[in-house]
């Protein structure tokens, strides 16, 4: 049975999945109010572009001719790139409907779509239609899969166990996206602009800020990390058109538990989840791990409907208030 | 052997797909009564596209090939095959319209066992429609119009679990799928354990929406089994394969599910299938003459596919059971179900490539199962493919242990394992 040493290693990669999963629905999601049902076909998009560019798929960019691990590594940036680009296109088209309207109102005299921005409901419903046309586009296109990427690292043996030691060193990238963020967040004016739309849109307009070009870059961001999600996952997973599935559930979830904190939500989250799943998957196998998890997070949500995040708030408040 | 699938490939595949879809709607409106109608229900889109096309190509060469040589009793077979595209609401809408609209005079139909009890019981039996299900299964159906021609858990199993225990030893770890497939065939493995004097020490049932597999990894690692038998299903459960090779993990595994479905020996890098033994009645490294031999099953089948990515198990059982269909009809020399049904419970048997020159293989009249020639096919680090066992396994569940006999007694019916044996419990 799983021991401390076991069950350390094992949390890695639980916390890896969940955190990588989430962030860029979190970015979208906490500063846009759109929640996007495509992010399982965003990652998609990403773990696509890695294949095809890691097998010399990418006409004018031989990114396969490139030595040892830069190979794989040019690869994963050029799909966190193309997904972003991606996202951009969908941001512009749909979720804005910025070009739709640029090219209504020079037809038909006045604009024909509103901004998705803040509309919960309207934004699933847009966003799932469009994660069943990139499904079955991708499906016509690509085939029903794709030559896949290799595991890079070997394996990393401990007690009488071993297991790939990708899938722990993935656990630090997760940290590094999550430390990148926050530096992104707090130390550059993208950032300001950023929490000053979160705070409020109409005060940060009247102050300047372009609330849009805010929003189209969050959106271009969070899709790029979605695309960055597919690149690192893209060696562990046989690629198919749908395999964003079963990465929407763990982001969801984490998201909720997390709250509207990008940075610290997710890191709380994806730890705790991380810990709960560890736990029960190595103990009583993956089944009770799902069903445990799940459990935590409707009992987080029923006494911590605001999240983990606003848990923090609240210590921190109070701290305030004491001093 | 590996083929590479490039882009081009399946872009060309996809085109050939489509153009066999327009194909099947041209043919749709020409229905004339003197032809032979046949319902071909397999998924061209959707989460099983991968595994079902394959069945509806064979479907297609099997046709053509008939009617290139003169139809059944001098009929052109005449086809309809809407795409259900994995989706099992649209089974039910299409299985009645093919029943009540077309017509058709025998319907083969559906990938998995939920497809088929999704259509089975509202729509199959109330109509008496003669329907061929032709996947590899849990095992166990008993009715009178449904002929479960692809082998059972209980002949894939049977065929690789003794071999292994032989190889390797006794202990056993199972993972399975968790759903209803993934549970019986982890039951089966607990009565063939018992009946090979071997243990399972170990069971494992994965949720079809779980891609990460450490922790199941490191359990099997703790428990140190001889060799673990793996029923994982689907695109998601393919990552344990990557996952266990990365790992290190290099125990054998047994499987009647990986490889002879989707391939996946082609469609990952080596080494992550090596050391892993199939059971099963077919895939397209079957080495007899009547399969691989210049003109045999595989060259045919990628004559008329050439962008085809691989010629799966499902495809042979929907390849012969056609052909069976048309012995049956030639010896009845009517299609009225009823007759053809008849038929088919005389003893038909047919030449199928899974068998080795001579022999053929049997439909059970008092089952509507067959009788396959099952292989254990091994995968070596470089993903080659090779026989390293095979004979003819009856189907011994519902004949034998249940007693079901549709020639005396017109049962609608699916029998599992946990009712006749204690180990299954």
């Amino acid at each position: 049975m799983a021991v401390g040493l076991d069950l350390l290693v094992q949390f890695f990669p639980n916390f890896a999945s969940i955190v990588l999963a989430a962030t860029g629905l979190a970015i979208i999601f906490g500063i846009m109010g759109i929640i996007n049902l495509a992010h399982g076909e965003f990652i998609m998009v990403g773990a696509f572009s890695t294949s095809l560019a890691y097998n010399g798929g990418i006409p004018f960019l031989p990114i396969d001719a490139l030595p040892g691990l830069g190979r794989l590594i040019g690869a994963m940036l050029f799909a966190a790139l193309v997904t972003a680009l991606f996202g951009l296109l969908v941001e512009r088209t749909i979720i804005s409907g910025a070009i739709p309207n640029w090219i209504a109102e020079r037809t038909v005299g006045h604009p024909v779509i509103t901004p998705l921005y803040d509309r919960l409901l309207d934004s699933m419903v847009a966003t799932w239609g469009l994660s069943l046309i990139m499904v079955q586009t991708f499906r016509n296109v690509f085939g029903n899969s794709l030559s896949g990427v290799p595991i890079p690292f070997g394996k990393l043996s401990y007690g009488n166990s071993s297991i790939g030691l990708y899938q722990v060193l993935l656990a630090g990238v997760a940290a590094l996206v999550l430390v990148g963020l926050y530096l992104l967040f707090v130390r550059t004016d993208y950032g300001m602009r950023a929490r000053a739309t979160i705070q409020n849109e109409s005060m940060a307009q009247s102050l300047g800020v372009n609330t849009e070009r805010t929003y189209m870059a969050t959106f271009a961001l969070g899709s790029g990390l979605a695309g960055l999600t597919g690149a690192l996952y893209a060696p562990l997973l046989s690629i198919e058109p749908g395999l964003g599935a079963a990465f929407l559930v763990d982001a969801f979830v984490a998201v909720v538990v997390g709250g509207s904190s990008v940075v610290v939500g997710t890191l709380l989250s994806g730890g705790l989840l991380g810990i709960v799943d560890t736990l029960f998957s190595n103990v009583y196998g993956t089944f009770a791990g799902r069903i445990a998890l799940l459990i935590v997070a409707i009992v987080l949500i029923r006494f911590i409907p605001e999240g983990l995040s606003s848990l923090v708030e609240r210590l921190r408040e109070r701290r305030l208030e004491v001093d | 052997m590996t083929k590479r699938v490039d882009r081009r490939k399946f872009l060309a595949g996809g085109a050939s797909i489509a153009t066999a879809g327009l194909a099947g709607c041209a043919l749709m409106g020409s229905g004339s009564s003197d032809t032979i109608k046949l319902g071909i229900l397999e998924d061209q889109s959707g989460n099983f596209a991968l595994v079902g096309s394959p069945k509806h190509k064979a479907s297609l060469l099997a046709i053509e090939e008939i009617n290139n040589n003169g139809g059944i009793n001098g009929q052109q077979i005449e086809y309809f095959d809407p795409d259900p595209q994995s989706n099992n609401q649209r089974y039910l809408e299409l299985t009645r319209r093919m029943i009540n609209q077309r017509n058709v005079d025998a319907l083969w139909a559906g990938y998995s066992s939920a497809t088929r009890e999704t259509i089975r019981e509202p729509a199959i039996d109330p109509n008496d429609q003669l329907y061929f299900y032709t996947t590899q299964y849990e095992g166990g159906v008993c009715d009178k119009n449904v002929f479960a021609v692809g082998p059972t858990a209980r002949q894939q199993l049977g065929i690789v679990l003794p071999y292994l225990v032989e190889e390797y030893g006794s202990d056993i770890y199972t993972i399975a799928a968790d759903y209803n497939f993934g549970q019986l065939s982890a039951d089966w493995v607990k009565v063939l354990a018992d009946e090979n004097d071997a243990n399972v020490i170990g069971e494992e049932f994965i949720p079809l929406s779980n891609s990460e597999f450490s922790s199941t990894i490191s359990r099997i690692q703790d428990a140190d089994p001889d060799f673990v038998m793996s029923m994982l299903v689907g695109s998601n459960h393919t990552s344990f394969y990557k996952q266990k090779a990365s790992a290190g993990l290099d125990i054998p595994i047994g499987t009647s599910t990986a490889m002879a479905q989707g391939y996946e020996h082609l469609r990952l890098d080596p080494p992550a299938m090596s050391n892993i033994y199939a059971g099963v009645n077919y895939m397209e490294e079957v080495p007899t003459n009547r399969n691989t031999k210049e003109g045999g099953f595989v060259d045919r089948y990628y004559e008329k596919f050439p962008d085809a990515p691989y010629l799966n198990e499902e495809a042979e059982n929907n390849y012969f059971s056609i052909y069976m269909y048309k012995r049956a009809v030639e010896q009845a020399g009517t299609t009225d179900q009823e007759e053809v049904k008849a038929a088919l419970e005389s003893g038909i048997t047919y030449p199928a490539p899974e068998a080795p020159d001579g022999e053929e293989i049997k439909l059970v009249p008092e089952t509507h199962h067959v009788n396959h020639h099952m292989w254990v096919m091994r995968a070596d680090e470089e993903h080659n493919v090779q026989a390293v066992d095979d004979r003819v396994i009856d189907e011994t569940f519902l004949k034998d242990t249940v007693g079901c006999d549709l020639t005396s007694k017109d049962e609608e019916k699916q029998y599992t394992p946990q009712d006749y044996y204690e180990e299954a419990g």
